[in-house]
């Protein structure tokens, strides 16, 4: 099955929660740092480069780590503006680390870029850090296992997107299962695990109990 | 039920995705500092501070901590990376130990495992407590616990068989509705039944509250002072053989067996007519026409 080619990462610092995000006037701004996977591989292969792209694992037999890759998202997070941040908490999006498997990197690899992340977005910058990891079911596909249970226990936050189990809803897209993995407040009465369906609209998604849709109400 | 927490030697704390087993892992430290150990631990999945969170200021001056989060594969190459990478690390902590009762955390083992050859690992978790009896103050079962976290989804039966050969106890976390439950493993036990499950919760100052086994789920262990049943004993059938009957059936040729006295015998024609012949009474109800054999199959 071929896997759609396209690993992008995006920085952003605070982003605007209200609707309608614009994310060119975020670029121009520097509020977003955005590399495109796809565009920017072709600069791998047909443009020389004077010092390590992001993606120079894509060029190499054997690539061990994906340290370029973290000193990109690095250096975007350094200060421009006389030694002081123009912009604070940042958020590291990262769409998606499976395809990073496709690429021929290792799941240690993988695992080791987004530690070295966590130790600079979110421990170094207090910020977060989101990541997609697709989960095909498949339990043949150990480097996948390992990727993604591997991210699963760094996590403190676990979204599990699926679609439901009763087959395909014009109303309801699917389910959403929030995992808990924070012990910051270890009660016995705690939920650790809610369940919501939603419904993906133009530019937000509507989130419901099971079986609480509108469309069924 | 505090017995069960007086733990020694490899103790492999096997976690997942659904019950984190870092919170558990924390009451121990924090119980073996309270009980006056020396405390070191190998930190690499999360930052000095996190794990440091929840302890109170007494315990987290007793705790010796080796920070492998920030940069262990020396990536930044400031020089403030533990040398020699996460084996030099690990070999490093122990060599540190003084002697006397030492509990050792891995945060954790899978962390390890997964960069490190299964066989260097082991021979280093061998080496601490070889290390930790040379310097003195006792064998080192009873000096030296070592804390390891090991989240079970990450890994084969090879690497967690061979942890789990070197461990004296494994400890397995589950739960149910919202409730966790240690499944302990106890490979040489003493005065506590190999096997024994126990529900728990991990307070919010890091203390280990204990709620006994349900009785649904604990395991029958065997009492050590009834006489093993001998499951043979009340059979309707003989399962052993007398050395005549085993004579016989040693002796006995099976009937489709092919031997050359066999082969003779088939090769040879037999004197006489043929000595196997086939009856056939019909019954009462039998309707048979000769014309006809299959008339009343209705076919």
């Amino acid at each position: 099955m071929p896997t759609q080619m396209a690993a992008s990462l995006c920085i952003t610092f605070s982003p605007s929660t209200s609707k309608g995000v614009s994310l060119t006037v975020a670029r121009e701004c520097g509020q977003l740092v955005f590399l495109e996977g796809l565009k920017s591989s072709v600069d791998v292969f047909f443009r020389a480069q004077a010092e390590p792209h992001p993606l120079q694992f894509l060029r190499e037999a054997n690539a061990e780590n994906l340290q370029p890759l973290y000193e990109f998202v690095r250096e975007a997070l350094k200060p421009v503006d006389d030694g002081e941040a123009a912009w604070r908490c940042p958020v590291l999006l990262v769409d998606d680390l499976s395809v990073l498997l496709s690429l021929g990197m290792g799941a240690v690899a993988v695992l080791d870029f987004i530690h070295y992340c966590r130790a600079t977005v979110c421990w170094e910058r207090k910020g977060n850090i989101v990541a997609l990891v697709h989960d095909s079911g498949d339990t043949e596909d150990e480097e996948n296992n390992i990727l993604l249970n591997g991210l699963s226990h760094q996590s403190h936050l676990i979204l599990r997107a699926e679609g439901l189990p009763t087959g395909f809803c014009r109303d309801v897209h699917g389910q959403l299962r929030i995992l808990w993995r924070t012990p910051s407040q270890p009660t016995t009465q705690r939920d650790r695990s809610l369940t919501y369906q939603y419904k993906i609209q133009d530019r937000s998604v509507s989130f419901f109990a099971k079986g609480m849709s509108p469309a069924v109400l | 039920m505090e017995s069960v927490l007086a733990l020694r030697g490899l103790v492999l704390l096997r976690d997942s995705v659904e019950w984190e087993g870092r919170s558990l892992l924390k009451a121990l430290i924090k119980k073996a500092a309270l009980g006056g150990e020396q405390v070191h631990i190998l930190g690499c999945e999360v930052s000095e501070e996190e794990f440091r969170a929840g302890f109170d200021s007494s315990i987290n001056s007793r705790l010796v901590y080796y920070d492998l989060f920030r940069d262990p594969l020396n990536w930044a190459q400031t020089g403030e990376a533990l040398p020699g990478g996460p084996l030099g690390a690990l070999q490093a902590m122990c060599k540190r130990t003084d002697p006397g009762p030492v509990t050792v955390a891995l945060d954790s083992l899978s962390w390890l495992l997964l960069r490190l050859p299964c066989a260097a690992l082991c021979q280093a978790l061998c080496a601490m407590s070889r290390q930790h009896a040379c310097r003195g103050g006792g064998p080192a079962a009873e000096q030296l616990c070592v804390l390891g976290l090991l989240h079970r989804e990450l890994h084969g039966p090879g690497p967690t068989g061979a942890l789990s050969s070197l461990a004296q106890t494994e400890v397995t976390l589950g739960g149910t509705a919202g409730q966790a439950s240690a499944h302990i493993l106890c490979r040489r036990p003493r005065q506590r039944p190999p096997l024994e499950t126990l529900w728990f919760s991990v307070l919010p100052d890091l203390s280990l509250d204990l709620q006994g086994g349900p009785p649904l789920e604990s395991q029958p262990h065997p009492d050590p002072h009834t006489p093993q049943v001998e499951p043979a004993s009340h059979l309707t059938f003989n399962l052993h053989l007398s050395k005549r009957e085993r004579e016989a059936k040693d002796s006995l040729t099976l009937p489709f067996q092919f031997s050359s006295e066999k082969q003779q015998a088939l090769l040879r024609p037999g004197p006489g007519p043929a000595t196997s012949r086939i009856f056939y009474e019909p019954d009462a109800f039998d309707d048979l026409d000769p014309e006809d054999p299959d008339g009343d199959l209705d076919v």
